[in-house]
C-alpha cells in the first residue's frame, strides 16, 4: 500500500490538484488530518489523476468534502471512468453535516432527572405489585381448573433451582456457620461463656441466616437465570409468538417458576440451617472443646421449635419475591443484548434488596409479637 | 475424494477458491467434496434447496465454522497457512451481510457502521461519522435512520443497515446470505438494483446466496447449484436452467421460474433498446 498524497500546482487562474497514491481507507489518515480546515471553499481549476493508484469510497468522500464541493466539478484528467462513477455516486449521496444534540447541565435539569428517577422507581414498584396480582389470578385459575399447570416445566425448574443448588448452598452455610462460631467464641471467651456459642449458632441460623443466605444465593443463581432466559425469549419475539398462539406467558413461564422456587427454597433453607449448625459444631468440637454430644444436648435444651418456624415461614415469601422479580425483569427486556444484561443485573439487585428489606420487617414484626 | 488441485487453483484472478470441502454434522453429510472458484468482479449466485448447505458453505469459506476436510483460498492464498496478522488483513477485504443484518443491538445504525472503521483505520472520528453517514445513504436508508436502534427498524431496513456495515471498509468481496428473503417483491427488486449499482460503482465481487430466482436472472452472471452435497452446476443462468438434473428441472422449470425468466428477459431487452 502507498499512502495517499496530493500536490498543489499553482497556475495563473488558480491551482491544479494532483492526486497520488492510494486514496483508500488505509492510505488516507495522514492527509485527512492535514486538510481538516479545507471545506471546498477554494476549488481547484483542474484535477490531475494520472498518479492516482486506487480510489475507494473514503477517498472519494474526502475529495468531495475537502476540494470539490457541490457539482459541477472542475475537469478531471486521467481519471478512470469507474473512479469517476464512484465519485459521482459519493457526491450524490453525501449527507450534509447535521447539528449535534447536546446534553444540558445545571441545577434544574438535575432536579428534573431526579424527579424522573423517583417516578420511575414508584412505577416499577407498582408494576411488580400488579404483576404479582396477575400471577396470583393465573394461579387461582389453575386451582379451579380453568388453566393448566405445567408440571414438566415446574419439575424441571425445581431440579435446576433446587437440586443443583444443594452443594453450593450447603457449603456456603457450613462456612458461615463455622465463622459465626469462631466469632462468638472469641467474644464470649472474655466472659467465660464460651458454651453460649451453641445458642449463638443455632439461633442465628434457625431464625435468620439459613433462609437469608439461601435466598441471596437463589436470587443470584436462579433469579438472574430467569431474567436472562425470559429476556432472551422476549428479544427474539418468542414471547409474542406465545401470545399469538393463544397461550399465556404467565401460565407458561411464570407460574411454573414461582411454584418451583416456592417448593425448593424452604427445603434448601432447611438444609442450610443444618449445614450451618454442623459448621458451628465442628468448630466447637475442634477448637473450643465443646464435644458434639454436649453441643447437641445444649441445643435440645435451649432451642425451641418457634425459632425454627420463624425462620422457615419467611422462605416461601422470599421465593415468590425472587421469582416474580426475575420473571418481570425478563419480560421488560427490549430487543437488545445490552438490555438483557441490564435487566439481569437489576433483577439480582432488586431481589436481594427486597429480600433483606422484608427480612428486616419480619424481624420487627416478630419482635413485637414476641416470638 | 479426488486429490485437491494445486494451489492456487486458477491464480490471482480467483478471489476465492474452494477444493474438496467436506462438512459433516454427526452422521449427516452436508458437503462431500465441494469445489468452487469465484472470479474477480463477478456477481455469482449460489442456489440450492433449503438445507442444501449454502449457509454452511459461506461460514466455512469465511472461517466461521470448522470443516472436516478441504482447502480454502482467499485472493490466491490458502487460509489455513496464513499467520494471524495476515489473515486479519485479508478478512478486511471480505464483507458479509448476514441474513437478518446481525446488527449490534446496543448500538444505533450509525455506530454500527462506524464500528469496523474505528477498529481498523486510523481515521478521525468525525470523518468516520461522515463516511458512515454516506454509506447509510448509499444503501438507500433515509438520513434519520442513522440514529435509530436495530429494534426500531423494519426487516428490510435492517438488511440495508447490515449491508452498509458490511461495506464500511470497502471490501473487494461481499457475501450476501439471502438478502431479499422477507422483502416484498418491489423491495426485493430495489435491493437487487442496489446490489447491481454497488457492484458497478464499487467494483465489488458479489456472492449472492439466494432462493430468489428473480435475483438470479436479474443480476447474476453465473450461478452455482448446490445439491447432493456438492456443486452440481456452475455456469450462466441460461445454461444452468436447461441442465438435466432433477432438482434443477424442478427449480427452473416450475411456473414461478418461467415467470421470473420471461420477466428478466423483457427487462433486459427494454434496457438494451434505447
Ligand atoms: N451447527 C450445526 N449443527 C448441526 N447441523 C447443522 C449445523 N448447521 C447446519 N446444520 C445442518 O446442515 C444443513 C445445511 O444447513 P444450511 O444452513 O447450510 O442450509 P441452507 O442451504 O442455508 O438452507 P436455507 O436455504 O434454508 O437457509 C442443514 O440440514 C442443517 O440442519
Ligand atoms: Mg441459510
Amino acid at each position: 500500500m502507498v499512502i495517499a498524497e496530493f500536490e498543489r500546482l499553482e497556475s495563473e487562474d488558480g491551482y491544479v490538484l494532483r492526486l497520488k497514491g492510494d486514496w483508500t481507507v488505509a492510505g488516507l489518515p495522514a492527509i485527512e488530518e492535514r486538510t481538516r480546515d479545507l471545506h471546498a471553499r477554494e476549488r481547484p481549476v483542474r484535477i490531475d489523476a494520472s498518479e492516482l493508484a486506487r480510489l475507494d469510497t473514503a477517498g472519494a468522500l474526502l475529495l468531495v468534502q475537502r476540494w470539490l464541493g457541490a457539482q459541477p466539478w472542475p475537469p478531471m484528467e486521467h481519471l478512470r471512468p469507474a473512479d469517476r462513477d464512484l465519485l459521482e455516486l459519493v457526491g450524490e449521496r453525501m449527507a450534509s453535516p447535521r447539528p449535534k444534540k447536546r446534553r444540558v447541565y445545571g441545577l434544574l435539569p438535575l432536579a428534573e432527572r431526579a424527579g424522573i428517577a423517583a417516578e420511575n422507581a414508584t412505577r416499577q414498584f407498582l408494576l411488580l405489585v400488579g404483576f404479582g396480582g396477575q400471577t396470583l389470578l393465573t394461579f387461582l385459575a389453575i386451582l379451579v381448573g380453568k388453566r393448566k399447570l405445567r408440571w414438566t416445566s415446574a419439575v424441571h425448574h425445581m431440579e435446576r433451582a433446587g437440586l443443583d443448588a444443594v452443594p453450593i448452598v450447603c457449603l456456603l452455610s457450613f462456612l458461615v456457620g463455622a465463622v459465626v462460631a469462631f466469632l462468638g467464641a472469641t467474644v464470649l471467651a472474655d466472659f467465660g461463656a464460651q458454651v453460649f456459642t451453641v445458642e449463638l449458632v443455632s439461633f442465628s441460623f434457625m431464625r435468620e441466616f439459613g433462609v437469608l443466605l439461601t435466598a441471596i444465593m437463589i436470587a443470584g443463581r436462579s433469579g438472574s437465570a430467569y431474567t436472562a432466559e425470559i429476556g432472551m425469549m422476549r428479544a427474539r419475539e418468542e414471547i409474542d409468538a406465545i401470545r399469538s398462539l393463544g397461550m399465556d406467558p404467565i401460565e407458561l413461564l411464570v407460574v411454573p417458576r414461582v411454584i418451583a422456587l416456592v417448593t425448593v427454597l424452604p427445603v434448601l433453607s432447611f438444609l442450610a440451617v443444618l449445614s450451618g449448625i454442623l459448621g458451628g459444631a465442628l468448630v466447637g468440637s475442634t477448637e473450643l472443646g465443646i464435644s458434639p454430644g454436649l453441643f447437641l444436648a445444649r441445643m435440645q435444651e435451649t432451642a425451641e421449635l418457634r425459632h425454627f418456624v420463624v425462620g422457615l415461614v419467611k422462605a416461601p415469601v422470599f421465593a415468590v419475591l425472587i421469582a416474580l422479580v426475575g420473571c418481570l425483569e425478563g419480560l421488560k427486556v427490549r430487543a437488545s443484548a445490552e438490555s438483557v444484561g441490564r435487566h439481569t443485573t437489576s433483577s439480582v439487585v432488586q431481589a436481594i434488596f427486597l429480600v433483606i428489606l422484608l427480612d428486616a420487617l419480619f424481624a420487627i414484626v416478630f419482635m413485637e409479637l414476641d416470638v | 475424494m479426488s486429490a485437491p488441485a494445486l494451489a492456487p487453483p486458477g491464480g490471482e484472478d480467483h478471489v476465492i477458491s474452494v477444493r474438496g470441502l467436506v462438512n459433516r454434522f454427526g452422521t449427516q453429510v452436508v458437503h462431500d467434496g465441494v469445489d468452487i472458484d469465484i472470479r474477480r468482479g463477478e456477481v455469482i449466485g449460489i442456489i440450492g434447496g433449503s438445507g442444501a448447505g449454502k449457509s454452511v458453505l459461506m461460514r466455512s469459506i469465511l472461517g466461521l465454522q470448522r470443516f472436516q476436510a478441504g482447502r480454502v483460498w482467499w485472493f490466491g492464498q490458502e487460509v489455513a497457512t496464513l499467520a494471524d496478522e495476515q489473515r486479519r488483513s485479508l478478512e478486511r477485504r471480505v464483507g458479509v451481510m448476514f441474513q437478518d443484518g446481525a446488527l449490534f443491538s446496543s448500538l444505533n445504525v450509525l455506530e454500527n457502521v462506524m464500528v469496523p472503521l474505528k477498529e481498523h483505520t486510523r481515521l478521525d472520528e468525525h470523518f468516520i461519522a461522515d463516511l458512515a453517514r454516506m454509506k447509510i445513504a448509499l444503501v438507500g436508508l433515509p438520513p434519520d435512520a442513522a440514529d435509530k436502534f436495530p429494534e426500531q427498524l423494519s426487516g428490510g431496513m435492517r438488511k440495508r443497515a447490515g449491508l452498509a456495515r458490511s461495506l464500511a471498509l470497502d471490501p473487494e468481496v461481499v457475501f450476501f446470505d439471502e438478502p431479499t428473503s422477507g422483502l416484498d417483491p418491489i423491495g426485493a427488486a430495489a435491493f437487487d438494483e442496489l446490489v447491481a449499482t454497488l457492484h458497478e460503482a464499487l467494483h465489488i465481487t458479489v456472492i449472492l446466496i439466494t432462493h430468489d430466482l428473480d435475483s438470479v436472472y436479474r443480476i447474476c452472471e453465473r450461478v452455482a447449484v448446490l445439491a447432493d452435497s456438492r456443486v452440481i452446476a456452475l455456469d450462466t443462468p441460461e445454461k444452468v436452467q436447461v441442465m438435466d438434473h432433477p432438482w434443477i428441472r424442478q427449480c427452473f422449470q416450475g411456473p414461478r421460474a418461467r415467470m421470473a425468466y420471461t420477466q428478466a428477459q423483457t427487462l433486459k431487452s427494454a434496457a438494451t433498446t434505447p
